[in-house]
């Protein structure tokens, strides 16, 4: 097997081939940094990596060759090399959440997920690039340039998770993690192809991910195979004492419902609320499509309303923001992370911290910072941050009343495939709306799981499909999930991302230009 | 509700500890204005009997045993500081000179 | 900085009503911190008791203290507050380098401890009613060092330095309601709620309680109207106020400050004042504004505390018994006078003696030796009493010794002595010093005849009735004894040999 072929494996097929002694985690490593060396980086390049960790990643990698060959058991995706959204502390690798005021900053400690994925002795390939603090849903708002979508180099990969998504999709890595606080993951996933799953809150601990929104945030699975994010949010879940929004129940069951490969009896809600007018016509015709092949499949498709979603992303936008405005406070140049001092007047400790984060911050985090501030303060509060609240109470009443008709709730992710970069960067509004059908799951609570759906008619760019189920009940997700992409794939006579265009070497052109 | 303007945002700014200029405000002004307009719905969307929820899935009692765990070394604890000077965190004055 | 006119406190009172409100911040002795797990000790090397959460490192979250939640119960208890069936956190949001995330986690809505009161004792007996609000969980700041400039103060400083090593220590802040109704008082009742708050945690064992080292801290709120008048005058928060004396002398300045500006008719600034030991005067510190938004909102990265009846009364039965009760039930014990009680508790010796009676002795013979020899000491070697070095054990077998004749008051301050200089136990001080009272007939009879021959005259009083004139005989026997002799069998002798009786 060529190393071309063997990156383009699912990561379950390649821990089966490490299993089987076929191939080796050095040579499956090497594969991947080869690659992402191949279409990284330069003008052209997928830009999906901040921080590329070769020398870790190889070391690791070496390490659980030697274990294997010594009989040593392992953990089942010992050796299978991941990628990390910046957003998630890693010791001995920077961690910038995209942002200049964290540049070259080194925690002292891991995430409790890297010390999951530590522990399973997975080489971590490096950090990937994301929206500044996780705030955008197109990567544009990187402050180290935007990852660009490998079916289209002049489109978003989505966002905030772009560069996770696009290192799968470009087989940079066979699976990342990611973090969902509006729709970070699916959204990502659902135009670049590929698979992401936001799981119940608190199954997975965020202690160590940046906190956007400590209420909405969620670390999750990226792939490309349903399967393979089971696998990976069993890795990652569990309770962890660190954190005390973390749920105490196992991470078990995710990949036995994945493998399970049936539908039949169950019942599947289309929400009334989350298609038709504003969606693309050829995400809207893919969706249909997969009601159709579940439908075939034996499942019973309903539709349900949820009334007051139509109210979700006005919530969002408020709680949001003002969760952000108060976890983002601590970035003022004291304790870590860029300094920056004022270039007139007195030097007060007040004006430094100014001075750093009107230096540190973009814009996007500066409106949210502002926009949360307005939200929270006095004789504002209860008009937008308390009735936000409320509106959240309602959209878990919306939900529950769903999941007392249906076992899982079905919808577009995203109501369009991948824009043009720079289209909606003007444009705030815009882009948020892209976060429609992804943010009722974050503001509940309860999972959700994008698979692709196809390509849009009009422009030949993936569509996602979005899985929604009770919150503790991620299983469902993957077992639908799972049925619905094996009849997808069955349709397509493989894999979508065999349809995307293969990405040109940047390496040479770097070269040259060197 | 009140429509957002450059004053606000001035405060807000001072209040986020982000230093602005002038364009700056004004831009963010426009900016904010859309998009607290866009979001105004949302104040009428639930009656007073409707409670709040702060925290997606209801956990109480999360505690831990009074036992300690690990610390940071000195050097780890400064390790990305931007300054610092005798094993302490520097900074600069805390008050104007009067 | 200019310095206040101020008005002579009687003529303060004269013409104000002084209103008074507390917050005091008590440090929980807890382990570790509210929210981690490092560990909560005063006085280490810089930031070498931190851990990413304490320094607010991008990532981390809080993870609740439960000691720190049960001190905090128990705080509330002795207050007779009622405790929160429902409690939860929030954020309170201000920049400042000693507050790592720039917001301090704390209570706002819903605190762990509402509506409770303590009844204040003033020295003369006087009780005053002080209601609670509120005592809310928090945690503490880091410590800002400020260097350059002369004095270390904030102002004319260069530069300054922190230590993170007391942020996130546990906090439970104490609210009153506003005290009216204290007059001329109010001085001294500032002082004696204070010092009511430190007994009560110390008692409870929940923080060291040491004003010295910031365990104990107070915000004063002090403000006037003129008598008669309802409406309540603005406030000022005096803080930095951190011994008795100050929290005395500041809530004093204030009122005359607030006195002398009232009478220019100009308005009391409603503003943070600073106490200053040195100059026994308040500053301005930065006036409320409308800066002063704090923005909390509820702490998405902690849940709720629920109290169950049974959780409340569980700690409710480890409730010591109240300093003011336990005072009121042993002076009645001991029966002790007001005047006795009182110099006994400002000696702090009322754990000792208590312990003393409990080992045998008789609460007099307590008193009189904790207060009297011992006492005596300790005022010469420059240490409180209670930490000389003797034990009760120590006064109930000196009582012993002399009880059963073995020893004589006199004997038993050496023996005090000999204990003191490390010699051993009491009977081994005896032992060793030779101490024993002589009680061999034989040898007093000796000396006896000596005494008398030697002043016939006043053998001769006493044998013609004078028997008060025997004191001068005893002397002398006890003189040549060296004061090793029973003075009472002494007597006894020297009137049988003189044929007198007694």
């Amino acid at each position: 097997m060529t190393a071309n072929e063997l990156i383009r494996l699912s990561a379950s097929a390649m821990a089966a081939k490490l299993a089987a002694g076929e191939i080796t985690s050095v040579e499956l490593t090497q594969a991947h940094l080869d690659r992402i060396a191949d279409v990284d980086h330069g003008d052209r390049g997928v830009n999906a990596f901040l921080h590329v960790n070769a020398e870790e990643a190889l070391a690791v990698a070496a390490d659980v060759d030697a274990r294997r060959a010594a009989g040593e058991e392992l953990h089942e995706l010992a050796g299978v090399p991941i990628a990390i959204k910046d957003l998630i502390v890693t010791k001995g690798q920077p961690t910038t959440a995209g942002s200049k005021i964290l540049e070259g900053w080194m925690s002292p400690y891991d995430a409790t997920v890297i010390k999951k994925i530590r522990a399973a002795r997975m080489p971590m390939l490096g950090k990937t690039n994301l929206d500044e603090f996780a705030m955008g849903s197109s990567t544009e708002h990187s402050a180290y340039g935007p990852t660009r979508n490998p079916w289209d180099l002049d489109r978003i990969p989505g966002g905030s998770g772009g560069g996770s998504a696009a290192a799968v999709a470009a087989f940079e890595a066979p699976f990342a993690l990611g973090t969902d606080t509006g729709g970070s993951i699916r959204q990502p996933g659902a135009v670049t192809g590929t698979v992401g799953v936001k799981p119940t809150y608190g199954a997975v601990s965020r202690y160590g991910a940046i906190a956007m929104a400590s209420s909405l945030d969620q670390i999750g699975p990226v792939s490309r195979t349903v399967l393979d994010s089971a696998l990976l949010q069993e890795v990652i879940g569990g309770h962890d004492p660190f954190d005390s929004t973390s749920l105490t129940d196992p991470s078990i069951g995710l990949a036995a419902a994945a493998r399970l490969g049936n539908v039949k009896g169950m019942k599947i809600g289309i929400i009334k609320e989350l298609h038709g007018e504003g969606y693309q016509a050829g995400v809207e015709n893919r969706f249909n499509e997969s009601l159709e092949l579940l439908r075939s499949a034996g499942a019973e498709i309903v539709e349900v309303s949820c009334p007051n979603f139509g109210y979700a992303l006005g919530a969002y936008y408020l709680i949001m923001p003002s969760e952000a405005s108060s976890n983002l406070a601590k970035f003022d140049g004291v304790r870590f992370g860029m300094r920056t001092l004022p270039t007139e007047g007195p030097l007060t400790i007040e004006r430094v911290m100014g001075a750093t984060r009107a230096a540190g911050f973009g814009d996007e985090v500066k409106r949210r910072i502002i926009l949360g501030t307005y939200a929270l303060s006095a004789g504002y509060y209860d008009a937008y941050y308390g009735s936000a609240q409320k509106v959240r109470t309602l959209i878990q009443r919306d939900f529950a009343a769903a999941f007392e008709q249906v076992d899982v709730l079905i919808s577009p992710t995203s109501p369009v495939t991948a824009f043009k970069l720079g289209e909606k960067l003007d444009d705030p509004l815009a882009m948020y709306l892209n976060d429609v059908a992804t943010i009722p799951a974050n503001m509940a609570g309860v999972p959700g799981l994008t698979l692709p759906g196809g390509l849009a008619d009009e422009d030949g760019l993936p569509v996602g499909i979005q899985l929604l189920a009770p919150a503790r009940e991620d299983a469902r997700l993957y077992r639908v999930g799972a049925v619905l992409e094996s009849l997808l794939e069955a349709q397509w006579g493989g894999p979508i991302l065999d349809q995307a265009p293969v990405l040109a070497s940047t390496a040479t052109v770097a070269e040259e230009a060197n | 509700m009140a429509a957002i303007n450059r004053d606000d945002v001035a405060h807000l700014a001072q209040l986020a500890h982000i230093e602005m200029s002038d364009d700056e405000l004004d831009r963010m002004a426009n900016e904010l204005a859309l998009i607290v307009d866009s979001v105004k719905s949302v104040s009428e969307a639930a009656g007073d009997d409707v409670p709040t929820t702060s925290h997606p899935i209801p956990l109480t009692n999360v505690m831990r045993e009074d036992v300690v765990g690990h610390v940071l070394t000195v050097e780890e604890a400064l390790s990305g500081a931007p300054d610092s000077a005798d094993g302490r965190f520097k900074v600069p004055a805390i008050l104007e000179e009067s | 900085m200019s310095v206040d006119t101020i008005l002579s406190f009687e003529e303060a009172m004269e013409k104000y009503e002084p209103v008074l409100g507390f917050e005091v911040h008590v440090e929980l002795n807890t382990k570790t911190k509210m929210f981690s797990s490092a560990p909560n000790v005063f006085g280490d090397e810089p930031n070498s008791n931190v851990n990413e959460v304490c320094l607010g490192l991008p990532g981390v979250l809080p993870v609740v203290n439960k000691k720190a939640v049960e001190s905090s119960i128990l705080i509330g208890l002795a207050l007779n507050c009622k405790i929160a069936p429902h409690s939860t956190f929030a954020r309170k949001q201000y920049f400042y380098p000693d507050t790592p995330k720039n917001f301090q986690t704390s209570q706002y809505d819903d605190p762990i401890c509402y509506d409770g009161w303590i009844d204040i004792e003033l020295e003369d007996g006087t009780v005053f009613h002080v209601e609670i609000e509120r005592a809310h969980m928090e945690e503490d700041a880091g410590k800002l060092t400020h260097m350059g400039g002369s004095t270390g103060r904030i102002q004319g400083a260069d530069y300054s330095l922190v230590d993170y090593n007391r942020s996130g220590v546990p906090l439970v802040e104490i609210v009153t309601k506003t005290i009216e109704g204290a007059g001329s008082r109010a001085p001294e009742l500032a002082k004696a709620y204070v010092a009511a708050i430190r007994e009560i945690v110390k008692n409870l064992g929940v923080s060291e309680a040491k004003m010295e080292h910031g365990n104990v801290r107070c915000d004063a709120n002090v403000s006037l109207r003129p008598h008669g008048q309802e409406k309540l005058g603005t406030r000022t928060e005096t803080k930095n106020v951190n011994s008795l004396r100050a929290v005395e002398n500041a809530v004093k300045f204030e009122i005359q400050r607030h006195a002398a500006v009232l009478d220019s008719g100009v308005a009391i600034t409603q503003e943070t004042r600073h106490w200053h030991e040195d100059t026994k005067s308040t500053t301005s510190g930065r006036p409320k504004s409308d800066a002063d938004d704090y923005r909390y909102f509820p702490e998405p990265d902690l849940v709720p505390i629920v109290t169950t009846a049974e959780w409340v009364e569980e700690l409710r039965s480890r409730l010591p018994e109240p300093p003011a009760e336990r005072r009121k039930r042993l002076q009645g014990d001991w029966g002790y006078t007001d005047l006795e009680f009182r110099d006994v508790v400002n000696a702090g010796l009322m754990d000792e003696i208590e312990e003393t009676v409990a080992a045998g002795a008789s609460a007099a013979a307590a008193r009189k030796w904790w207060m009297g020899e011992i006492a005596r000491r300790a005022k010469l070697a420059d240490v409180d009493p209670a930490a000389l070095g003797v034990s009760p054990a120590v006064v109930v077998e000196i009582e012993k010794l002399i009880a059963s004749g073995a020893i004589n008051d006199k004997l038993a301050r050496k023996v005090l002595d000999g204990v003191l200089e490390g010699e051993g136990t009491p009977a081994e001080v005896v032992a060793k010093r030779g101490l024993a009272v002589v009680s061999d007939d034989g040898a007093l009879q000796t000396a006896i005849d000596e005494a008398l021959a030697a002043q016939p005259d006043v053998a001769e009083k006493i044998r013609g009735g004078k028997v008060q004139a025997v004191g001068a005989i005893v002397g002398g026997v006890m003189k040549v004894t060296r004061g090793q002799a029973d003075a009472g069998r002494v007597r006894e002798l020297i009137l049988k040999t003189l044929g007198v009786e007694g």
